[in-house]
């Protein structure tokens, strides 16, 4: 039995989140009443002609200079002709052999290290509508069906990625990576379960090493993370059971059953359209200046390598560190702000991604929904990097700050939190605690060493957490050095 | 003297004058369409009752003092492949014949601000593919000089309406020829504009790339200030031209003194009539003795328009004409699936001419097909150009027959698809190049039938075209003639 290396490519559909459709003035967004964000130009009406919205292009560049590609100054459009009654005109406007972006790459970190995917191409094209079927889940076994054409028109962009993806995993880490750097640079709202980012996953086995490509299929129906890594997964098992049996692999669409855990064949490429590409009649070719595309490339945002590629090197967090927080864009703006000026940003990270993120999913609100602002947690470390309060204590503190939002300094006061440096009140608290637990003191004496703990926990109970834990330390041990007194 | 012989600037000098009310105007067409249309069937539909209210609501702010535009109140008719909100604009073909379009054309718009009242929608050759009128589902038009005859096509309509005086003027659409042909058989002027002279939203598309909105009008004048209304920048069609229109009337008189002006040598020899030779011939002497230079030029690649035409024409036809799926518009033909549904809307919604259009155009862009029938097409367009180009860095403008002959007869070419289509052999040219081009009457075959002589110019050359036409309408009396029309009437 040869082993079988996987050959993995991703066409993920982005939908922008412009306010209006591509070429026409109707909201782009979703949640209407059927048939409400509609024109007669994204209607197909006869006569109605399409005009480009400027930010579609604007957002189709941003997205081809942060995937690392060459933007055509001279682009165009076409039209790909198909029957379907969500498709108002009979075909779509989109791009053919002149995309917007040619030539890009990603680079994802995988256990094994960076990898460097090809990006082949975007293009941008308007979306169609939607089918609601009665009686049926499908058009064919339907009583009737309806259309609703609000989401006819609402722009994408299609990005291809070369077939450089080998396992499961990097397709997942990669459709994440792509949803990161979109997300950053606000082309989209990357919202996977709502269909703002759709993926298409071709996929085929080869004997490991061959340079030859196997047949592929292609998986549609995939709106998770977690499902393009699972789908692939059974996919590339079906395909090694089916060769490994001798078998033959069809060329085919296959829809994946998130329920099921199974991919199941929709048609054969044998009856696959001919699309009829031709160049669309109604829209100028599309010019972009090199002066215009250097403006949108210098106001990028910085991207997530490297961000997180500062966290590591500039701010001096662990890789994980680094990673998680720059996954989350709300969380990496969050932390960004709060490490300004701050002499500790590993412990406002422990403290972002610990109680702040347990409190946000346990609560089931946003970022944006917290009460507590940076620079009150960037506070709140400082509280304890200057001795104010203990690490015990912040806990209570930052509970109270998830809670109202309120200054740290006010709830440490309110709450009579503040930290005893006072020496000569530790010390008095020590003198209790030894006098009461006899037994232990002896112990510790006759060098049974390890209850030391066990008496400091003590101080530290008597004065409710808020003396200082290293002079509690210093003191108890003092205390315990000194002579023994004599008895009465 | 009835109001319906007056041309549209005459008629409109009476209006400013309060001499003759907008209601008045619109009356004595509505009443000569009344009279004539059984005999003639140039419209499809004729809105009667919307022009009167609209005429009503001219003369009331005229008497209210208000000053309107230079055409207020003059009838015209409206090709029926522009939409017009809520009345039904059907293409003259089944597939349309119930559909109600919810906004106006951009041309129907701005005619309609301007103060022009619509009195009908003009009929025409289904989806406007044809060069006889004979292709519309509903009726054919006849010729007013011949009711036997074809008044042309695709704007057969809203030219027999010019010719037989039921409206001065009507806005016609032209791909290949379909306003300058229908012009030249029905003896009125026409005036297809450079590409994007004047916007198409709302122009029910053909072929996209080769589409434009033109005027028809029994004078050179009257067409330039019909134009003047339509033309201009819209934001709606990308494909417009983003630059101000020049005062077509300002220059109109300013003579011919020095033009240059070239005869299409390739447009002067066989499948040309005798007659309409002898036209140019006499055109070209005419426009000498007005102080122009003319000499014969050469189009090579004139004899491949034809055939690029037709691929590029149909291709793009297929795809615009891909959207009348029995889901919208009314029409449906019921079927048990899906396919069924669409084959069976589609069989019984569309003509022949139609469907073998989009069977070729399909062709012509399938897998496999594409460089050898599209592509080639497209490469033979540009070397149109190029040649048009050439001739005019020698030529301001060039003379032909805007047709090969006079009108025909009913009947008489729709058997054979390729001889009708070779009467669009002089036409197409300038649409695959994009330039402007005007039919004006030059003359009258041994029959009495009228023949149309063509000028081309450069893109944006409109101003010039229509200098030359009305210096060469000022020399001759052919626009002054009309059709006898108690033929018509029997």
């Amino acid at each position: 039995m040869p082993q079988y290396e996987a050959v993995i490519g991703l066409e993920v559909h982005v939908e922008l989140a412009t306010r209006t459709k591509i070429f026409c003035g109707c909201p782009a967004h979703f949640g209407a009443e059927p048939n409400r964000n509609v024109c007669p130009v994204c209607l197909g009406l006869p006569g109605s002609l399409p005009v480009l919205n400027e930010q579609v292009l604007e957002y189709a560049i941003r997205s081809g200079i942060a995937l690392n590609g060459q933007i055509a100054e001279r682009s165009k459009f076409d039209r790909k002709n198909y029957f379907y009654p969500d498709l108002p005109k009979g075909y779509q406007i989109s791009q053919y052999d002149q995309p917007i972006m040619q030539r890009g790459w990603l680079e994802i970190e995988t256990e094994s290290g960076i990898r460097r995917i090809g990006i082949t191409r975007i293009h941008m094209e308007e979306d169609a509508g939607k089918l609601v079927h009665q009686g049926a889940a499908n058009l064919a076994g339907s009583s009737y069906s309806l259309v609703d054409l609000n989401r006819a028109g609402v722009p994408l962009c299609e990005i291809v990625s070369e077939p450089d993806l080998r396992t499961p995993e990097e397709a997942r880490l990669y459709v994440q990576e792509l949803r990161n750097v979109l997300v950053t640079i606000a082309v989209t709202d990357g919202k996977m379960e709502e269909g703002s980012l759709r993926c298409d996953v071709n996929v085929s086995l080869r004997p490991a090493g061959a340079t030859e490509l196997g047949t592929r299929t292609e998986l549609k129906n995939i709106n998770s993370f977690r499902s393009v890594q699972r789908a692939l997964e059974y996919e590339i098992e079906r395909q090694r059971e089916v060769l490994e049996e001798g078998g033959r692999i069809v060329q085919e669409t296959r829809t994946w059953s998130e329920e099921r855990g199974v991919t199941v064949s929709m048609r054969s490429k044998e009856e696959a359209h001919d699309y009829r590409y031709f160049p669309e009649p109604d829209l100028p070719d599309l010019v972009v200046s090199p002066e215009r595309i250097e403006q949108i490339r210098r106001s990028l945002p910085e991207l997530p390598a490297a961000r997180r590629e500062r966290y590591r090197t500039v701010v001096g967090l662990p890789a994980y560190d680094a990673a998680v927080l720059t996954d989350n864009l709300d969380l990496a703006r969050y932390f960004d702000e709060a490490i300004a000026g701050s002499q500790n940003p590993k412990a406002i990270a422990n403290w972002l991604m610990g109680d702040v993120t347990a409190h946000l999913n346990a609560q089931k609100l946003t970022l944006a929904e917290l009460p507590v602002t940076p620079a009150q947690l960037r506070r709140l470390v400082e509280l304890i990097d200057q001795d104010v309060i203990s690490g015990k204590i912040a806990k209570k503190v930052v509970g109270r700050m998830l809670e109202t939002g309120r200054d740290p300094e006010v709830l440490v006061q309110e709450l009579g939190l503040t930290q005893i440096s006072d020496e000569s009140a530790i010390q008095a608290a020590v003198a209790e605690v030894l006098a009461a637990h006899p037994s232990q003191v002896a112990e510790y004496r006759s060098g049974k060493t390890k209850v030391m703990g066990f008496l400091v926990g003590q101080v530290m109970r008597a004065t409710q957490g808020r003396a200082k834990p290293d002079a509690v330390n210093r003191l108890v041990e003092e205390a315990l050095a000194e002579p023994v007194s004599s008895g009465p | 003297m009835s109001l319906t012989d007056l041309s549209a600037h005459e008629l409109a000098e009476r209006l400013h004058r309060r001499e003759v009310s907008a209601v008045e105007a619109v009356q004595a067409s509505l009443d000569r369409i009344a009279a004539l249309e059984p005999s003639l069937g140039a419209f499809v539909t004729v809105t009667a009752e919307e022009a009167i209210s609209e005429a009503r609501d001219l003369d009331r702010r005229r008497a209210a003092g208000e000053t309107l535009g230079p055409l207020a109140g003059v009838p015209m008719a409206t090709k029926d492949n522009l939409a017009t909100r809520g009345v039904r604009t059907t293409c003259a073909s089944r597939m349309l014949e119930r559909f109600v379009p919810p906004y106006d054309a951009t041309v129907v718009a701005r005619l309609r601000a301007a103060g022009l009242v619509s009195v009908g929608k003009a009929n025409l050759d289904e989806f406007a593919m044809g060069s006889s009128t004979e292709n519309s589902a509903f009726h054919p038009t006849r010729n007013p000089w011949d009711p036997e005859r074809v008044p042309g096509g695709s704007s057969g309509g809203s030219a027999a309406a010019v010719a037989a005086r039921m409206v001065p003027l009507a806005t016609g659409s032209d791909t290949g020829g379909s306003i300058r042909q229908p012009a030249a058989l029905c003896g009125v002027v026409g005036l297809k504009p450079t590409y994007g002279l004047v916007s198409r939203y709302g122009l029910v598309a053909f072929a996209s790339s080769l589409d434009q909105v033109g005027p028809f009008a029994t004078t050179v004048r009257d067409a330039a200030l019909f134009l003047q209304v339509m033309a201009g920048p819209d934001p709606l069609d990308s494909t417009s031209i983003d630059r101000p229109v020049p005062d077509y009337a300002a220059t109109l008189t300013e003579g011919i003194e020095g033009l240059r002006i070239g005869i299409i040598r390739e447009l002067l020899g066989d499948g040309i009539a005798p007659d309409v030779q002898r036209a140019v011939l006499a055109a070209a002497e005419t426009f000498r003795s007005l102080g122009a230079h003319v000499e014969e030029v050469s189009l090579p690649s004139s004899a491949h328009g034809i055939a690029a035409y037709y691929l590029v024409a149909t291709a793009e036809a297929s795809s615009n004409l891909a959207r009348y799926d029995g889901v919208k518009y009314t029409m449906r033909a019921d079927a048990d699936d899906l396919t069924g549904m669409y084959f069976r809307t589609r069989a019984a919604g569309f003509g022949p001419e139609v469907k073998r259009r989009i069977m070729l155009g399909t062709y012509a862009l399938s897998s496999g097909y594409y460089d050898a029938y599209y592509k080639k097409a497209q490469q033979v367009r540009t070397l149109i150009q190029r040649d048009y180009a050439s001739a005019f860095s020698r030529f301001d403008l060039l003379l032909g027959p805007t047709t090969p002959g006079t009108a025909f007869r009913l009947g008489e070419k729709t058997g054979d698809p390729l001889e009708m289509y070779l009467s669009d052999v002089a036409t197409v040219l300038a649409n695959l190049a994009g330039i402007p081009a005007l039919s004006l009457p030059g003359g009258f075959d041994a029959k009495g039938l009228p023949i149309g002589l063509h000028l081309q110019g450069p893109a944006l050359s409109e101003a010039t075209l229509l200098r030359a036409g009305h210096a060469f309408e000022q020399a001759t009396d052919f626009h002054r003639r009309q059709p006898d029309l108690l033929a018509a009437r029997a």
